[in-house]
């Protein structure tokens, strides 16, 4: 019925558009940040522990692992709702953009540290053997040599969960966590205005596909081989 | 060679072992092996594949802890030592590696830099250090390449200079050139003799090519099933090789000396020589028979060098005069040659 008619644009108002675009950037960019922080972290000592590395403890690397799995195979969207504890307890609330950044870290967090122990042990032995020959402490081996050794790989991980994320915030609007999601289930689904919809999910590319040129770049940028 | 020199151990390896895994699946890797390098020589360790090369050398800066035994550098003993304690002793032994083990990400310049950060060098004595090094190993002009950019002889380059940075004791070499042609292996070579010359770095070094050990080795020990089979100066276990697998190795770079083939089809009398230094170049078969009637025919040979020694090794063929060839031998034996008759 409705596309018989043609797709209504003056439904769409832009004011709004605007705002959930820029809460769609705002929860990306924090829960990126905090994503990041946290996945590295996790990742680095996941690496660690694992067997025959600088660390090798079997029991701590199965017990982070446990936990990275169990956060991993739980859909997204239920995970929301099982945090919202912890969630009010972090920002006050569960809703809008700030309630919606712990659900989106916890949820991606995880991902990003497994793809963080991926590409640490694409690093050549051999690099750490010399390093740890030379006298290198630990802490420096995992500072100067990991992490810069591994650096295409962490910066294509890192595009790989940002592109994750968006798709992420968009769901997050299910539970009133606002943004370009929640517009286009309020309006799009819930009230059938597809332009709205159209404009939304546009946005949406747009915003994945700079990320991943983005990300590609500073790969190819940062590649030594 | 150098007899005036003082000999003091620099490395002192005691009953070392080294078991990977426990129970049934457990794999001796060396079994009980002492070794003592003195400092300032070259020292070489030369076996097959799998006989415990790596694992060997890899316990002298404890990236392979020992089972057991005692691994002494400089007098230190660093299986006693703590996690920071041997983190700084490591600074005097320097490694490289047979595939050069470079950061990928930084440039010939950080990759010298990096030991030199370690040790928490200032700034400015860092950048007068990596001239000094990159001018050492002739690399002044791919100061800002990345590894990936130089070939396998520059890498190893970078590697030397890496390891020579702070100004090691020791520098210990697993396989470093046999990633390489064998032009770029030479040059390798010589650039390791002139380190242990001018700066007085020993060397230990591994390898399972004879060549590398005789053009630079002052000492070598041949390793078999994580055991030492034989062991001493490069020159007599070249000429004189007492294990099959030392043979083998000999056989790598001279011509087998399989005699029975020749004691079966020639009829005169067959004697095998052996002789080393100066003498080399003197023509000491030709004036021991000028003034007999005895001729003689070189059957098999090599005239060579043995790092800075010159030596031969000889078979030939002498007919003529029982008596007057008895002579003829003695008078090279008195010349000082070794002279041993095969037939
Ligand atoms: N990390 C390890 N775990 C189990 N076994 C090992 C390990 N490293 C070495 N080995 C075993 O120890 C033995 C000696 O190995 P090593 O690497 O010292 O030999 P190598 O003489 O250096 O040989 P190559 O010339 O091939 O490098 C081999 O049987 C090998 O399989
Ligand atoms: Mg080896």
């Amino acid at each position: 019925m409705m596309l018989k008619q043609g797709i209504d644009w003056s439904d769409v108002r832009w004011e709004e558009v605007w705002k959930a675009s820029k809460d769609t950037l705002t929860m990306l960019g924090a829960s990126l940040l905090f994503t990041i922080i946290l996945g590295l972290l996790l990742g680095v000592v996941l690496f660690l522990t694992s067997r025959r590395q600088l660390l090798d403890q079997p029991v701590v690397y199965w017990l982070l692992s446990l936990v990275v799995n169990i956060l991993r195979s739980v859909p997204f969207v239920i995970l929301m709702i099982m945090i919202m504890p912890v969630t009010k307890a972090l920002t006050g609330t569960t809703l809008g953009v700030q309630g919606s950044i712990p659900p989106l870290v916890v949820a991606a967090a995880p991902f990003f540290a497994r793809l963080v122990e991926t590409s640490l042990r694409e690093v050549d032995r051999g690099v750490i053997e010399a390093a740890q020959a030379m006298g290198a402490s630990r802490w420096e081996i995992v500072r100067r040599v990991l992490l810069l050794e591994a650096r295409p790989g962490l910066l294509a991980g890192i595009t790989i969960t940002a592109v994750t994320l968006v798709s992420y915030t968009a769901m997050s609007g299910v539970i009133g966590g606002g943004g370009l999601g929640d517009l286009a289930l309020r309006y799009g689904y819930q009230r059938f205005q597809t332009s709205v919809m159209i404009v939304t999910v546009g946005l949406l590319i747009v915003l994945v596909q700079i990320l991943q040129m983005a990300g590609d770049l500073m790969v190819r940028r940062f590649s030594r081989k | 060679m150098d007899v005036c020199k003082e000999v003091i151990a620099l490395i002192e390896l005691t009953d070392i072992s080294k078991s990977y895994g426990t129970g049934a699946g457990a794999v001796e890797a060396i079994k009980h092996i002492s070794l003592s390098i003195n400092k300032g020589e070259i020292f070489g360790i030369i076996g097959h594949s799998g006989a415990g090369k790596s694992t060997l050398l890899r316990c002298v800066n404890l990236l392979e802890r020992p089972t057991t035994g005692s691994v002494k550098v400089g007098d230190v003993e660093l299986t006693q030592l703590s996690t920071t304690q041997l983190q700084r002793e490591r600074r005097r032994i320097g490694m490289i590696f047979q595939h050069f083990n470079l950061l990928s990400m930084a440039t010939v310049r950080d990759n010298i830099a990096f030991p030199l950060e370690l040790a928490k060098l200032p700034k400015s004595a860092i950048k007068q250090r990596v001239d000094e090094l990159l001018q050492l190993v002739g690399l002044e002009q791919h100061a800002g390449k990345y590894p990936a950019q130089l070939s396998g002889g520059q890498k190893q380059r970078v590697g030397i200079a890496r390891a020579l940075a702070n100004n090691p004791d020791v520098l210990l070499c697993d396989e470093a050139t046999s990633a390489l042609d064998p032009q770029t292996t030479n040059a390798i070579l010589s650039l390791l003799m002139d380190i242990n010359d001018k700066l007085g770095i020993t060397i230990l070094l591994i390898t399972h090519e004879m060549h590398v050990i005789r053009s630079i080795c002052d000492r070598v020990a041949v390793i078999d099933g994580g055991k030492i089979v034989e062991m001493g100066d490069v020159l007599d276990v070249f000429l004189k090789p007492q294990h099959s697998i030392t043979m083998d190795f000999v056989s790598q770079i001279a011509d087998s000396f399989d005699p029975r083939e020749l004691i079966n089809t020639r009829s005169g009398r067959l004697v095998k020589m052996n002789y080393v230094g100066e003498i080399t170049y003197e023509p000491l078969l030709f004036n021991a028979v000028k003034s007999t009637t005895v001729q003689f025919t070189i059957l098999q040979g090599t005239v060579s060098r043995m790092k800075n020694t010159p030596y031969g090794q000889l078979v030939i063929e002498f007919i003529g005069d029982n008596g007057e060839i008895d002579n003829v031998l003695n008078d090279l034996r008195a010349k000082g040659l070794e002279v041993g008759e095969l037939k």
